[in-house]
């Protein structure tokens, strides 16, 4: 770990590397990405050397890789040099009032439940400074300071716990891993931070929505999760509400390390803009998750994805220490002219290790929803076992539904099952659930949330119950 | 309380029903027996309203309203409950979660509060007991891994906690054992009031052994083609149906 001096100098160092930026305007990087872009990002967060220097490999690695193409989706490409990689976060425009808010939008938050001060808080209404979550976020600040547990902005880490964001950053998930990912580490802006002492039984569910500053979602968000040896947390990510965002790329990178014996549960609502009916705009969705387990460590991901345009994901876990477990349970759900694919990676490099896959697909409209995990036991990992489940449920007769299932076994102890499952929804189960007295839509949901309730079920309970109204939301009148 | 009149429907063009007409009036009991393929269970695919059928003909009137008129689940609200031969699975869905959503929806159609908890577990518990199903069955998925006379012994539950006007029991009795049959049985006699009505579908007399019918209809080629007692199910049972096929011709 470095001292306080070395720190220093690291910071000294970068500020007067910095020096050169002149023609650039303060707060707005021109478009287009090059080294210069990124210096900048870097000085204008104040970061010490070793993450410019982190940045700048980054970047190289980046510019010797090809976008890439493998995945079952078709998108126009984006083109990198069109894109500004850095504004300051400027103050959202007021309004005075929701009547100003697009009343599709306040449609929707009506029908998710959300109370008035959170809408004006997402539509960045003038909020009253009484009614504000400031107090709110000051005792949970204190109450997690108590336990020596770290919550923040990754800036802000990287400012206060330098050392620990040096020691765990790109250990998971390095920047030569993938293209997105690369991009990602040369150019990310902020995300979130979090680190849980040796021992420690974090008390309470970490929302982002907690996290200062959230309501700024990044375009290149960075996430580091540290559980030291026997600690447990459990981390929520993302939010209900429909998020609508300028920037069309979101490239995301998330890094959770659970040492011995720590657990990690991740939990994640995705419901970034789809684009319009006609399939026209929407978020392009590219992240990479990755968890690393040591010694019988767990992590846990789960995830309900109903939004973006676009979809490149797969949560996975390097179960590098002996008896170390993954699970990964996902809801995704393709609607109108969505794509998605996505599904898991299972490493397993310990011996006795243990991988759970649950992934449940819906389609719906135009969609094309797939399933693409790996499973590889390597040939140290004896005795391990990996259990994959992937439903596809279809809505209608013009939604796609694919699965690509890799599977590597480089031991003969070792044991993998492979479930796949496609299936129409039945116009049989909507005749039963009508001649009982229900609608359609009222059929629909049960049925769908009867499919999903395994993913559901490991939600903690307030995430479980918007997560279903979610899916009611974004299946509504897709079938008839 | 039901009238169909001269009813005709079809599925791909294939003509199924041919002009039935039956009446039935609260607190009677109607058996429809008939061979495989004389349309008894497209008669109730068509009274609880089915899309893939189409009425090509008559009318169908059910407590003054036009029933043909009205989508399944408002002819399910009326109070038209159908037993399915085949209960459908719905997997991840308890039995509770179904029948509290079915209750509730209607209630709200008709502009009353949810049910409360408390009175609908007591239902609940009171109802599971007419079929033998006391907590057994309340936490596991629609039908899902139910045994052939669980699955029947569930839609008379269902039933008993819907409290329909006008219940449909298509060939309820298929797949039963005898003890299942006298429990579903049972079930169907302790619901029986003045006010409601019960058709039977039914391809063996055997059920009506213990569900008494005021009237025995025999359906035969989209038809109803004999209409008598209780005594004419004993009657089928012994003699089969050749010889009302040979009347039907000979009339």
């Amino acid at each position: 770990m470095a001292s306080e001096e070395e720190l220093l100098e690291e910071i000294t160092n970068s500020e007067y590397k910095y020096g050169f930026v002149t023609n650039i305007e303060s707060d707005k990087a021109p478009k287009g990405l090059s080294e210069d872009i990124v210096r900048f990002i870097s000085a204008k967060k104040n970061e010490p050397e070793w993450l410019l220097e982190y940045r700048l490999k980054s970047l190289k690695i980046w510019q010797g890789m090809i976008e890439p193409e493998w995945a079952h989706l078709q998108y126009p490409k984006p083109d990198f040099q069109d894109l500004h990689y850095y504004s300051a976060p400027k103050p959202k425009k007021k309004l005075d009032s929701l009547d100003e808010v697009d009343p599709e939008l306040i449609d929707t938050f009506n029908k998710l439940g959300i109370s008035l001060e959170e809408q004006k808080r997402l539509t960045g209404v003038a909020v009253d400074v009484v009614m504000d979550s400031v107090s709110v976020k000051t005792t949970f600040k204190e109450k997690l300071g108590e336990l020596g547990i770290i919550f923040c902005s990754f800036s802000e880490a990287v400012q206060e716990h330098p050392e620990l964001v040096k020691k765990y950053l790109g250990t998971v998930v390095p920047s030569a891993d993938n293209f997105y990912a690369a991009l990602n580490s040369a150019v990310f802006t902020d995300g979130s931070f979090c680190y849980i002492p040796k021992g420690v039984r974090c008390p309470m569910e970490l929302s982002t929505y907690f996290r200062i500053n959230e309501a700024k979602t990044g375009q290149f968000e960075r996430t580091l999760v540290i559980a030291d040896e026997d600690s447990y947390v459990s981390y929520l990510e993302g939010c209900t509400a429909p998020m609508r965002d300028e920037n069309q790329l979101h490239a995301a990178v998330v890094e959770l390390i659970a040492l011995d014996r720590a657990e990690i549960k991740y939990s994640t609502i995705q419901n970034w803009y789809p684009g319009s009916k006609e399939g026209k705009g929407g978020i392009y969705n590219f992240v990479t998750k990755r968890g690393l387990c040591m010694e019988d460590s767990k992590i846990s991901w789960t995830q309900v994805e109903t939004g973006s345009a676009v979809t490149w994901k797969y949560p996975g876990c390097i179960l590098k220490g002996d008896r170390s477990v993954g699970e990964f349970y996902s809801v995704a759900v393709t609607s109108n002219h969505q794509q998605a694919d996505t599904g898991s990676k299972m490493l397993h490099i310990g011996k006795n290790t243990k991988s759970t896959i649950i992934s449940k697909g819906i389609s719906a409209g135009q969609a094309n929803n797939s399933y693409r995990g790996l499973v590889k036991i390597n040939k140290h990992a004896t005795n391990s076992r990996n259990f994959t489940q992937c439903d596809s449920l279809l809505m209608g007769n013009k939604c796609g539904a694919h699965t690509f299932p890799y599977i590597e076994i480089d031991n003969s102890s070792s044991k993998v099952e492979h479930e796949a499952t496609t299936s129409k929804i039945g116009e049989d189960q909507i005749f039963y659930c009508k001649q009982r007295g229900m609608d359609e839509e009222t059929a629909i949901n049960l049925i769908v949330n009867g499919y999903c309730k395994e993913v559901l079920n490991q939600l903690p309970m307030e995430f479980a119950v918007e997560a279903q109204k979610l899916l009611e939301i974004s299946l509504e009148g897709s079938v008839g | 309380m039901l009238k169909i009149k001269n009813l005709h429907a079809s599925i791909e063009d294939n003509e199924i029903l041919k002009g039935i007409n039956l009446e039935v009036k609260p607190g009677e009991v109607h058996a429809i027996m008939g061979p495989n393929g004389s349309g008894k269970s497209t008669l109730s695919s068509v009274l609880a309203g089915r899309d893939e059928y189409e009425v090509t003909e008559g009318s169908v009137e059910f407590l003054g309203q036009d029933l043909l008129d009205m989508e399944a689940e408002d002819r399910a609200r009326a109070g038209v409950f159908l037993a399915f031969q085949y209960p459908v699975e719905i997997p991840g869905v308890s039995n509770i979660n179904f029948l509290k959503t079915a209750i509730n929806e209607a209630r709200e159609k008709k502009g009353l509060e949810p049910m409360p908890a408390k009175e609908f577990l007591s239902r609940v518990k009171e109802k599971a007991k007419l079929v033998g199903l006391e907590g057994k069955f309340n936490n596991r998925s629609v039908n899902e891994g139910f045994s052939g006379g669980e699955k029947k012994r569930n839609e008379i539950f269902q039933m008993a906690m819907l409290e329909p006007k006008l219940a449909i029991l298509d060939e309820t009795d298929s797949g039963l054992d005898i003890d299942a049959l006298k429990v579903v049985a049972d079930g169907v006699n302790k619901l029986k009031s003045p006010d409601n009505a019960t058709i039977v579908i039914t391809h063996y007399q055997r059920l009506l052994d213990y569900i008494i019918p005021d009237y025995v209809h025999v359906l035969s080629n989209g038809k109803i083609v004999k209409t008598g007692g209780k005594e004419l199910a004993l009657e089928l049972e012994e003699r089969g149906y050749d010889w009302i096929k040979e009347e039907a011709v000979n009339a």
